[in-house]
């Protein structure tokens, strides 16, 4: 049962991964993909927030399972990041490649510790 | 520019066609198969090989490696078999964006790191988060090449056997 909902919650995130990104890049006309960027962030602050609760409060039942491996894990991506990260290299942009991934980690990495801050109160 | 979408974010479309609600709905329901695939065999293989507190999380970090390496090849090979329209559209979606976004994480990868800085475990925090990024980079880079290497290949063959 709860393997389907974490399909069923994968799925979800997967989805809304691509209207997110596709929402940010029609409105945003930066120099980096920042949709992929914004998505990260923004899953890896949900990530902390949910971590941080449930080591406070305890699971009541899969929520961490079902919400943080499928809903956020299908949310969030590494692969896109890498890739993207290899296209702005390959189309000579070196510093862009650079910037894309240590901007997307500090970020998502301060998302995370400020989620676990707020989710553990 | 080598990407099949044109663009470098490759999990969108780079125009969005007129959106007609049913093309949309399909594209949707596609991504979310694919999805749904990623994230159970995400959540399968943590289970299978879990990875204490305080330590490097080996799994994710194998996922994501794995998984930017089989995005790269995917994307390339379909951006050398002509251009990101019908089935090649669809698989760089259903699979592409789907299954792979699925499989791989972002947010268990800056929560793991976020949680080995707070328990005092810097050094491991900053390796595993550098590792993860410059192996992941590599392994899209490495199969990016290998594709089009090969393809270039089979051209030449082609050229040759015809001449």
């Amino acid at each position: 049962m709860t393997l389907l909902l974490i399909a069923l919650a994968g799925g979800v995130g997967a989805a809304a991964r691509f209207l997110t990104d596709t929402w940010v890049a029609g409105r945003l006309q930066a120099r980096l993909p920042a949709g992929t960027i914004i998505v990260n962030v923004s899953g890896s602050l949900l990530l902390g927030l949910l971590t941080g609760w449930v080591g406070a409060h305890g699971d009541p039942g899969d929520v961490k399972a079902v919400l943080g491996t499928g809903l956020l894990g299908g949310y969030t991506t590494f692969s896109t990041a890498s890739v993207e990260a290899v296209r702005l290299l390959r189309g000579g942009r070196e510093v862009g490649a650079v910037t894309h991934a240590l901007a997307m980690l500090v970020l998502s990495v301060a998302a995370a510790l400020i989620g676990l801050e707020l989710g553990g109160l | 520019m080598s990407g099949a979408s044109g663009g470098t974010d490759p999990d969108i479309d780079p125009q969005p066609p007129r959106r007609r609600p049913a093309w949309r709905g399909r594209t949707l329901l596609l991504i979310a198969a694919g999805g749904a695939l990623g994230s159970v065999v995400r959540d399968r293989l943590g289970v299978a090989f879990p990875t204490p507190q305080g330590q490097w999380p080996w799994t994710i970090f194998w996922v994501n490696v794995t998984g930017a390496f089989v995005l790269g090849a995917l994307l390339e090979t379909l951006a050398v078999l002509g251009p990101d329209e019908g089935w090649r559209r669809r698989a760089r979606l259903g699979v592409g964006t789907g299954v792979l976004g699925g499989y791989t994480t972002y947010s268990t990868f800056a929560v793991d790191t976020a949680s080995l800085g707070r328990s005092d475990h810097l050094v491991l925090a900053l390796g595993y988060a550098l590792a993860s990024i410059v192996l992941g980079f590599a392994a899209a880079y490495v199969a990016t090449w290998a594709v089009g290497a090969a393809h270039r290949r089979v051209v030449l063959r082609r050229m040759e056997a015809a001449r």
